[in-house]
């Protein structure tokens, strides 16, 4: 990996979650430069010109499509009175995690690079701001935050994503080897890649990597929340679990577009989680059983959940409609809410153990409002699996990800706009490795041996 | 009886390719340098390929002569067909390759030796190294002759504990029916010395006379020269030029060596020691690509007045009998007569994370180490290490400071690198992909990179640093001239843009501008340019490359930049990285061994994450303070 020094470090700098107000630092060289590029202040004057250690009021923009991200106060200082004694700039925006990443996001394709696990802290203490004493508290920090980030990244890394990962790197690998081999034993008799096979691998590699930075649990979550489901029928409590949802955690959004008319979708800010729950309780009813649970919406609904609230009535026993749905979301990501248990129960409960074993089910009430801690207890859980004590350390692998994919994807335009041009092979591969370095950050590999690991695999070399 | 038979500022162990660099490097900069050699007849000899130079290898030997080497300047007198490879790429990775004629090249570079001052050669076989208080003084030999020196240089090639095995026959021996040096590895392991075992071979040579190249492919050299030497850059080098043959092996050659697979001491299981995967056996290819129905294969001669011709590509390990039979399956060779036959060589060479990035060993002052004893493989890569080596051990000598060319300097800065930090699992070769700055380090600009330093050092001599000097000057006047020149958008000259299907212009546009288009080359543009003064090719050349890929320069020196800053932060080699909390164990054990003196090299060692740096960056910087309180 390339360890860069004295480059412009971004962070989010408050703790993760549901809070007031977010903060993103800045920190280098660039910070204020990077901010003038996304920042518009009310009174029109760039952060250069007005006075520093001062807020300012105004909105950060999306460079790319110049939509409003957040309404925001931002306030410069001038190094070398700060707390890593270089340029720092912080911009204070609206609480939860979806408008502190954006804003993240934003400026990292500025160009700043997302601060490694205690950097803020190690500049700090290398610029002499920080005492001596607290030399060996700094590398305590430094280490065993990475260390949680490492867990962190390899269980991030494990299923569905390090395999689209795998498939990028390995057509990346295919193409950087022959290109290298074609370079480096140039009298062998390899075939040449043409031109037209390299743009249009390239081009298949690019088309990978906006699929993963679109689609991935990475992406999804960080952009568009947890997709979660409640599923039951009718009056059994979907709405009031909703509501009761929607109450307790500040919405972010109330109104999606699209053409989902018989399903509410709405959005929740679960400590930090944003969670995209979709009521099907809208599906048009009918008096064909099947069609008046909406057996085939639900199933297209579940398609793309990421999980399912399963809802159970307490008072009464499992209806064939209920048995019907326990069989659609068979091998999905349940959670079983049985609610109303503040009536007399006639579930049979014990057949649902069974039925369910090692998936989590939560007694609730959502008359006398019990049961709705636990239920966000288990989600908080889920996403942030056990080992991690905060989501912090989640959070910042899912943006260096993503970072790391958007740096992939600039180089890999780079090199398909090389290659339209004409530009020679050897060229071409210089961007082809950067991207190839990029994923590698993710997930840690010697990208110069993987190459010629895979020259001497594909191919005969040799005198 | 041993007897005191002199005393040297610098001895040298070995005179091939490491040795005669080493030595010359050595005795040029004013040290009393002593090469001892097994034989004198096998000074320089080419034990494998009779050619010089390819991809890195070129690289290589250009930027031993940018730092006043040998290699360059023997190979441009003693070739016999010249080629620039991958001209169809870009200029970061053409590369010069040459077919040598080795018995001159041998001649020419022995008579170096023999011509420099405060050089002496020896043959006799070094048997003894003495080591006194962790530094080397001396060495014996077998002779009897006690020699003590201020430095010695070690560079065994594929001698040491030589073995040679063809199919189920081995015995003790070198390269090319040479004695090897059984003795000496004891010595090296007395001292201290971790030895590995690694493993290369040769294909046959065969009579001129007993091929039939009418079904074979002609091969031949550039008509326009470039030489290796940046003393010859503008000197007419044209020779008439030999040929070399290509043709391929078949189902049948295949077959036979399937069949015989287990009389192969590498399949046979007899071979222990490690190979390369850059130069494998015919064996190894057939077992390795069972889908490739043939492989490729070169004849190339291996002099003008030799009828040996070196069979590249079917190196082999199998009997006598067997290559017999299958270099005869083959087009072209069905009468063949087999002269040399091939073989299988192992040897002892070191594990050079042993060594510092100066090439002397941690462990014992003033013992120095290159070429294949360091686990590489390839004649330029050895050369490259031997004027290295013999650079810093003459500044041992001296209580100077060691020069040590950084990644983003050289191939050799690479090469060194890789070996000492990494370490290698198999003989190591150059390759362009291991640069990160390749753009940087051309071939063509090497004398840029390295001759004001060589000039430093004080191997460069007057005369090729004024040659250097005056070209560098008119690489940045004719820079200059091409931007300050505007074009204006004449007929004639959007005639000529639309025949190279550019854009017409408007307005004015310098020559510097258009040449940065890619259809558009510096030679054509002649056309546009009546004022163009008369410059040798190879300026033009760099003038075009620089203005060209302008942008992509500029974004690896960027790359550099950030490089040279991890570099500049030494760190002790003494360091007790046990002591640094923080650290992960793997990262403590691996600095300890590896002993980086900075935190660039630190980062490269594999098993050192970036949070271990981060760790030892504060670290120093809490000891910077506590120090200086």
């Amino acid at each position: 990996m390339v360890i860069r020094e004295g480059d412009t470090i971004a962070a989010v700098a408050t703790a993760p979650g549901e809070c007031g107000i977010g903060i993103v630092r800045i920190s280098g060289p660039e910070a204020i430069g990077i901010a003038d590029r996304v920042f518009r202040s009310v009174s029109g004057r760039t952060l250069k010109e007005l006075p520093g250690r001062r807020m300012n009021y105004g909105y950060i923009f999306s460079p790319d499509d110049g939509e409003k991200i957040d309404e925001v106060l931002v306030v410069a200082m001038k190094a070398p009175h700060t707390y890593t004694r270089e340029d720092i700039v912080e911009v204070h925006c609206h609480g939860g995690n979806v408008a502190v990443r954006k804003i993240l996001e934003t400026v990292l394709s500025m160009g700043a690079r997302l601060a490694q696990p205690g950097e803020f802290t190690k500049r700090a203490f290398l610029n002499g701001r920080i005492d001596l004493s607290q030399a060996e508290a700094v590398m305590d920090i430094i280490s065993s935050k990475s260390e949680m980030g490492l867990k962190t990244a390899v269980s991030q890394l494990e299923g569905g994503l390090s395999k689209q990962l795998d498939g990028i790197k390995d057509k990346l690998l295919y193409i950087m080897s022959r290109i290298e081999a074609s370079i480096d034993f140039p009298e062998h008799d390899i075939e040449e890649v043409t031109r037209d096979d390299l743009i249009q691998e390239t081009r298949s590699a690019i088309h990978m990597v906006e699929r993963l930075l679109s689609t991935s649990s990475t992406g999804k979550i960080v952009r568009e929340g947890l997709s979660t489901a409640i599923i039951g029928k009718p009056n059994v409590g979907k709405s009031s679990l909703l509501n009761a949802l929607l109450r307790e955690n500040r919405a972010i959004v109330t109104e999606i577009p699209g053409t989902t008319r018989d399903v509410i979708e709405e959005y929740v800010n679960l400590r930090g989680v944003p969670l995209k729950l979709v009521d099907t309780a809208g599906i048009r009813q009918t008096d064909d059983l099947v069609e008046s649970i909406g057996v085939e919406k639900t199933r297209e609904y579940l398609e793309s959940a990421d999980l399912v609230l399963l809802m159970l009535d307490a008072g009464r026993p499992l209806s064939e409609e209920d048995r019907i749905i326990i069989d659609i979301i068979e091998g999905k990501r349940v959670i079983v809410l049985i609610n109303k248990t503040d009536l007399e129960i006639r579930l049979e409960i014990d057949e649902i153990k069974k039925r369910f074993q090692e998936r989590p089910v939560i007694y609730m009430s959502l008359a006398q409002g019990t049961g709705l801690d636990v239920l966000e207890d288990t989600i908080y859980k889920m996403v942030f699996s056990d080992e991690i004590r905060t989501g912090d350390a989640v959070m910042v692998t899912r943006v260096r990800h993503v970072d790391c994919l958007k740096r992939a994807k600039k180089s890999l335009s780079d090199a398909a706009a090389a290659m339209l041009n004409k530009l020679p092979v050897d060229l071409v591969s210089i961007d082809i490795k950067a991207a190839l370095e990029a994923l590698g950050e993710i997930t840690g590999d010697n990208i110069t041996e993987e190459i010629i690991d895979r020259i001497f695999h594909d191919f005969c070399i040799g005198k | 009886m041993e007897y005191h038979a002199g005393d040297y500022d610098v001895i040298v162990v070995g005179a091939g390719h490491a040795g005669c660099e080493a030595a010359l490097a050595s005795a040029r900069l004013g040290c009393n340098t002593l090469v001892v050699t097994l034989n004198l007849d096998s000074v320089a000899l080419m034990a494998c390929n009779p050619a010089i130079g390819g991809t890195g290898k070129g690289h290589l030997v250009r930027e031993i002569d940018a730092l006043g080497g040998e290699m360059g300047i023997a190979i441009d007198k003693t070739f016999i067909q010249i080629k620039m490879l991958n001209t169809g790429k870009g200029p970061a990775v053409h590369s010069l390759r040459a077919q040598a004629d080795k018995k001159e090249y041998q001649a020419v570079m022995k008579k170096a030796l023999e011509e420099q001052q405060n050089l002496d050669l020896k043959q006799d076989e070094v048997t003894e190294i003495i080591v006194e208080k962790g530094r080397c003084t001396g060495i014996k030999t077998k002779n009897g002759a006690v020699y003590s020196a201020k430095a010695v240089v070690l560079t065994t090639g594929v001698y040491l504990k030589g073995k040679i095995y063809i199919g189920d026959i081995s015995y003790e021996g070198g390269p090319y029916g040479l004695f090897a040096a059984n003795v000496l590895s004891e010595s090296l392991e007395k001292a201290g010395l971790k030895l590995m075992r690694f493993k290369t071979g040769t294909p046959a040579r065969v009579h001129r006379d007993s091929i039939d190249y009418s079904v074979m492919i002609e091969q031949k050299g550039d008509k326009d020269i470039v030489p290796f030497s940046f003393m010859n850059e503008f000197e007419n080098l044209d020779r008439e030029q030999v040929s070399c043959w290509l043709t391929y092996t078949n189902e049948n050659t295949h077959r036979i060596v399937k069949e015989n697979l287990l009389r192969s001491a590498l399949y046979g299981g007899k071979i222990t020691g490690i190979g390369t995967r850059y130069c494998p056996s015919i064996e190894s290819k057939i077992m390795v690509f069972p889908d490739k129905t043939t492989h490729q294969l070169f004849i190339e001669p291996e002099g003008r007045d030799t009828c040996e011709m070196y069979v590249q590509g079917m190196s082999t390990s199998l009997p006598e009998d067997v290559q017999v039979q299958f270099y005869r399956s083959i087009k072209g060779l069905e009468r063949v007569k087999i002269m040399r036959t091939a073989y299988a060589i192992e040897y002892d060479c070191i594990d050079p994370t042993q060594l510092k990035l100066s090439l002397e060993c941690k462990e014992i002052e003033g013992l120095f180490c290159a070429g294949q004893i360091n686990g590489s493989s390839g004649y330029e890569e050895a050369a490259a290490q031997g004027i290295m080596a013999g650079i810093n051990a003459a500044r041992k000598t001296r209580g100077q400071q060691p020069v040590i060319l950084d990644r983003s300097e050289a191939y050799i800065g690479v090469l060194i690198d890789d070996l000492v930090t990494k370490g290698t699992q198999e003989p190591y070769r150059i390759m362009t992909s291991r640069a990160e700055y390749r753009l940087i380090l051309r071939q063509d600009n090497a004398d840029r990179r390295l001759t004001p330093k060589g000039y430093e050092i004080g191997l460069v001599t007057e005369e090729r640093y004024t040659k250097f000097k005056d070209k560098l000057k008119k690489i940045q006047d004719e820079i200059q001239r091409l931007k300050d020149t505007i074009v204006p958008p004449s007929k004639q000259t959007n005639a000529f843009l639309r025949e190279r299907e550019s854009a017409e212009i408007k307005t004015g546009i310098s020559l510097y501008e258009l040449l940065k288009r890619p259809e558009i080359d510096y030679e054509s543009l002649a056309a546009l340019d009546p004022e163009r003064p008369a410059l040798p090719k190879a300026i033009g050349k760099q003038v075009e490359t620089e203005i060209k890929y302008e942008g992509y320069i500029k974004k690896q020196l960027i790359q550099v930049e950030q490089f040279k800053k991890l570099e500049d932060k030494k760190l002790d080699p003494n360091l007790n990285y046990y002591d640094i909390k923080g650290l992960r164990l793997e990262a403590q054990e691996k600095l300890a061994k590896i002993k980086p003196t900075s935190v660039g090299q630190a980062s490269r060692i594999t098993g050192v994450s970036p949070a271990d740096i981060s760790v030892i960056m504060v670290y120093l910087e809490k000891k910077r303070r506590a120090e200086s309180k």
